[in-house]
């Protein structure tokens, strides 16, 4: 086993709220959003597709992450979790929250491998949690 | 539009219809600025190649779109998607089919709602699993 690649930087950042970042929906995001993973459904002219959340980035918290001074360069998007308790539409104002839950390093064909499991929040104008979302991220 | 799904057409085991997909580097650049994801490996070959890939990858949100389209189309306007999942096990590359497949793993009645609970995977063409999930939709009941 190589030498911990987590350091007191990215600990730091462990079980901390970033954000909310606030996103104004409008219906040219969706638009562009389903032209460009190209489904022509026409719910989507009114409803976000299903995976529109991975538009709502949460900044803050991902740059930190991407960033941090660490010998692994190489990023890599490991998955992806939504749970959907209400549609997002357009006009809605939708705030992201985001927390790091856990650094895990494990030993890799070529070298370290360090997993980075995120939650997102997303909560709309009413207050009301829309979207709860996990990521993995993969440095190696 | 296709005719709407109801809860009593699917059984354990039923098949989602396959949808086939071929990204290009065109569509990851628009998926870029769509999504704000402007990694340059899903569009810049010499930085993908200098990063040790065998070229632009796809996106793993992308893939996980084409499988929640393949979702969404087969469950219908009435019908709703209730959670979505994809673990990126393997890569797409541009310039080859991505084939979306499904099937219905369990159905049950959850607080009167109908619900069925999907295993999801994407494949390329040599019929590796680049996208493995699960995904669980709402059905109407007669």
């Amino acid at each position: 086993m190589s030498d911990s690649v987590i350091t007191e930087e990215l600990n730091s950042l462990l079980n901390v709220d970033f954000g909310p970042e606030v996103y104004e929906i409008e219906n040219g995001m969706l638009r562009r959003f389903a032209e460009a993973i190209e489904d022509t459904n026409p719910r989507w002219l009114r409803e976000a597709p299903p995976t529109f959340a991975a538009a709502l980035v949460p900044k803050a918290l991902l740059n930190r992450l991407f960033n941090a001074d660490i010998p692994l360069k190489r990023l890599l998007n490991g998955s992806s979790e939504l749970e959907y308790l209400d549609p997002v539409r357009a006009g809605d104002t939708i705030s992201v929250t985001a927390r790091l839950t856990r650094l895990r390093q494990v030993a890799g064909a070529e070298g370290p491998t360090l997993f980075m499991f995120t939650e997102m929040t997303y909560t709309n104008q009413l207050g009301e949690v829309v979207i709860k979302g996990r990521n993995t991220y993969i440095k190696y | 539009m296709p005719k709407q799904l109801y809860y009593e057409d699917i059984q354990e085991g039923s098949e989602i219809p396959a949808l086939v997909k071929y990204p290009t580097t065109m569509q990851l650049v628009k998926y870029a600025g769509a999504s704000g994801d402007f990694y340059q490996i899903h569009y810049d070959k010499d930085f993908a190649l200098a990063s040790g890939l065998p070229g632009v990858i796809v996106h793993g949100w992308l893939t996980l779109a084409f499988l929640g389209q393949m979702v969404t189309d087969w469950i219908g306007g009435e019908g709703s998607l209730v959670k979505l999942s994809g673990s990126y096990r393997g890569m797409n590359q541009v310039h080859e089919d991505i084939i979306c497949n499904g099937k219905v793993t369990k159905k049950y009645v959850e607080d009167g709602v109908s619900l069925a609970r999907l295993e999801i995977w994407a494949e390329n063409p040599r019929g590796d699993k680049t996208v493995t999930g699960t995904a669980v939709v709402a059905l109407p009941s007669h």
